[in-house]
């Protein structure tokens, strides 16, 4: 469907790629740890290198909860949205398929939040 | 002699006579020219003279009682200025309620007066025209009540002097502006299915009605005369928008479908709109008198079930989202205050984690869930704050296009897990906390694209203070957001420790000794 | 299934007679006091009726000033001079 409307009705996007001045929004999200209540965004140039988003978004973000220290890395399972990918992580997030406004979930086999609440 | 005494008329006549009087068809221009907006979202009218206001209201009336109610409404006030009212509220920690309610409610009375004003000039027949401008009048009046009220508090506590200028600005009052900027933008009758129907008839009795009960309960004479003054206006406003339906159903079968696509969009905004309302009762009055989950089953499932059996005999069916709704009482409230406690240096009102008897009562009016998902983390999160460690969340939230809450919500069926959905609308994806809200996107892409999502302005560097350089390699958006909003530093962080706390309880022992 | 009807008042003097009143007039009608209000509900029809109303106020009582102490109402609304009613499925 469409609007209706009494004139012509179009307007750009507010979140285009080209208001992002070369970076591209990125949302990340870790599953079944949701006391940090939703998912964070970022803008990065598509240039950035993988390993960024673990080394310094993710741990900075999820540190805090008790169950990052322990997670297996070689265990975890990646997702751009509900597609299951594995990045590499010397590549960019270009090279790893990763687009403007693209949700990475990432999930730790066997650990499950304080309790196994999903928290 | 016969003395021949004329009778006074009836109310049905006087209601009659201004009405009918106030009505005609226009001749320098053609009607469709004077009227263009009534046409062009598909609804058909055939007999304007049906739709009939059931208070009958007239003019004359209406200002009599409106000016006994701001007689009562500023008595009251000026009592409780008075004897510092304010010292006699149950804790220091409630009149944060105030605050959310200052920068979340206030500005939407005024968008919905604007709103009705600018109905009323486009509805043909009179008795619409007239209990619209009733409406926009009542709608200014509260705008202007609930700011006078809350006056008294900002002279004491810290966080309320920049409301107006947070409205369109701040991250966690983004939902709000988008629900009334969605409203006014549609056509006529769309606003009063969104604002007349959906959010008064259906909805705005969780906002009014157990919240204001609750104000009073808390010792807030000031919350509770604004807001039962205002609510006194409300039966007025809820039988408008239900005339509203019945009009537009009996006026042709052909606006069946609009209308309960009106019905689906707008009940499921409203329910995404009060989330907030929840958690205030729940989370933010000291003393409790309904749970969330209570008065969402008492003004929700069974006056809903009791306005839609009706309405089926004109082929109206209940809301879509109803049974998410009652799925999502159990937790949506819990998941709302969590999203502001982890955000402790973003809002200009304090958070805090419930004490053990606050858990003790969730855990008994949410026996199903609180226990199960909830309270272990906010009893974790209350030993990190206590060893000097509370939580503080510094990234940016993402957003749903349409609604604009935070993405925060369970998958129906699994509150372990985040609800996601998406969409790609001309080559850029979109996501949504819901499937409702993906349904409303998907039915008018071009209007959602617009969405004002205050992360994301920041990230394209629009909410810095002028003079700073957004185009800088290392501009940071988080570091400047702050000021954008003017938050005042002494609003923000947790209750324990904050001045208000401390104010309060040296003026109340004040007040209590020599 | 019944549907109810319900009214709500501020609590103050003048809505203690229009409660006392509507329980009269209205056999079923279950009031609910809550913090500084009231709420009265009653199966499908739920009638205010002027004569009721003065007779426990003693004195002359307009229905419209019901707005001045009004908190919500539920069901389909007709006003005369004489009774104010709110139903369903009528």
């Amino acid at each position: 469907m469409t609007v209706k409307a009494l004139a012509d009705y179009r307007f750009k996007s507010s979140d285009a790629l080209e208001n992002y001045q070369g970076k591209q929004l990125l949302y990340i999200n870790w599953e079944k740890h949701r006391m940090f209540s939703r998912p964070f965004v970022v803008a990065l140039p598509p240039e950035t290198p993988f390993s960024v988003i673990v080394d310094k978004y993710i741990t900075d973000c999820y540190r805090y909860h008790p169950d990052f220290a322990r997670i297996d890395w070689s265990t975890v399972v990646w997702q751009n949205s509900n597609t299951v990918f594995s990045p590499d992580p010397v590549k960019s997030l270009k090279e790893n398929g990763i687009g403007h406004k693209d949700l990475i979930r990432f999930t730790t086999p066997g650990l499950n939040g304080i309790a196994d609440t999903g928290y | 002699m016969d003395m021949k005494t004329s009778k006074k008329l009836g109310l049905k006549e006087r209601y009659t006579m201004m009405t009918r009087d106030l009505a005609w068809d226009t001749t320098y221009q053609p009607m469709d020219k004077v009227f263009p907006q009534v046409g062009y979202e598909g609804i058909k009218i055939h007999d304007w003279d049906k739709w009939e206001d059931p208070f009958r209201l007239t003019m004359d009336a209406y200002w009599k009682y409106q000016a006994e109610k701001e007689r009562k409404l500023y008595a009251i006030l000026d009592a409780f200025n008075q004897n510092n009212g304010h010292l006699s509220v149950t804790d220091g920690r409630y009149i944060n309620v105030l605050k959310l309610f200052l920068g979340s409610t206030p500005p939407l009375e005024l968008m919905a007066a604007r709103g009705f004003s600018m109905v009323g000039r486009q509805m043909v027949g009179a008795g619409p025209r007239v209990a619209c401008q009733m409406q926009a009048v009542d709608e200014y009046r509260h705008f202007q009540t609930q700011i006078h009220s809350i006056s008294n508090y900002n002279k004491f506590y810290n966080g309320m002097d920049e409301f107006a200028h947070q409205q369109s600005r701040m991250w966690y009052l983004s939902d709000g502006k988008s629900f009334f900027d969605d409203a006014i933008t549609a056509g006529p009758f769309e606003f009063m299915v969104a604002i007349g129907f959906a959010f008064e008839y259906v909805l705005t009795n969780i906002l009014f009605v157990p919240f204001i009960s609750g104000a009073a309960y808390n010792g807030d004479m000031a919350a509770m005369t604004v807001g039962f003054s205002a609510q006194s206006d409300e039966a007025r406003h809820m039988t408008l928008g239900l005339e509203c339906i019945k009009f537009m159903l009996e006026q042709d079968p052909d606006n069946l479908a609009i209308v309960q696509r009106w019905i689906d969009k707008w009940t499921w905004r409203g329910t995404r709109k009060l989330a907030s309302v929840g958690m205030m009762m729940d989370y933010m009055l000291p003393k409790r008198i309904m749970s969330f989950k209570e008065a969402w089953e008492i003004y929700f499932e069974q006056n809903g079930a009791a306005l839609f059996t009706d309405l089926a005999r004109y082929g109206v069916t209940i809301p879509k989202c109803f049974a998410q709704t009652v799925e999502e009482k159990e937790h949506v409230t819990h998941q709302s205050w969590l999203g502001f406690y982890m955000k402790p240096e973003s809002t200009p009102f304090h958070t805090w984690i419930p004490g053990p008897d606050e858990l003790d009562w969730l855990s008994e009016k949410y026996p199903n869930t609180f226990d199960k998902y909830y309270r272990p983390m906010y009893e974790y999160l209350d030993a990190q704050e206590k060893a000097g460690n509370r939580f503080n969340n510094k990234t940016q939230p993402m957003n749903c296009q349409v609604c604009v809450n935070t993405i925060k919500y369970n998958e129906p069926g699994d509150p372990m897990e985040m609800c996601f959905r998406e969409t790609v609308y001309q080559g850029e994806k979109f996501h949504f906390c819901s499937g409702h809200c993906q349904e409303i996107f998907e039915d008018e892409p071009e209007k959602y694209i617009q969405t004002y999502i205050s992360s994301h302005q920041a990230l394209q560097g629009n909410c810095a203070p002028e003079g700073v350089d957004t185009h800088a390699p290392d501009f940071n958006p988080g570091s400047h957001i702050a000021d954008y909003w003017r938050l005042d530093p002494r609003a923000t962080g947790d209750f324990n420790g904050s001045e208000d706390q401390k104010n309060f309880a040296a003026w109340r022992d004040l007040a209590t000794k020599n | 299934m019944t549907s109810n009807a319900f009214i709500a008042f501020q609590t103050n003097d003048v809505t203690r007679s229009i409660v006392e009143a509507i329980v009269e007039d209205n056999p079923g009608a279950i009031v609910v006091e809550q913090p500084a209000m009231v709420k009265i509900d009653v199966p499908d029809r739920l009638v205010i009726r002027r004569t009721s109303v003065e007779e426990k106020l003693g004195r002359d009582f307009d229905l419209q000033e019901l707005q001045l102490h009004l908190i919500t109402i539920s069901g389909h609304l007709d006003e005369t001079d004489d009774e104010f009613t709110l139903s369903w499925n009528s």
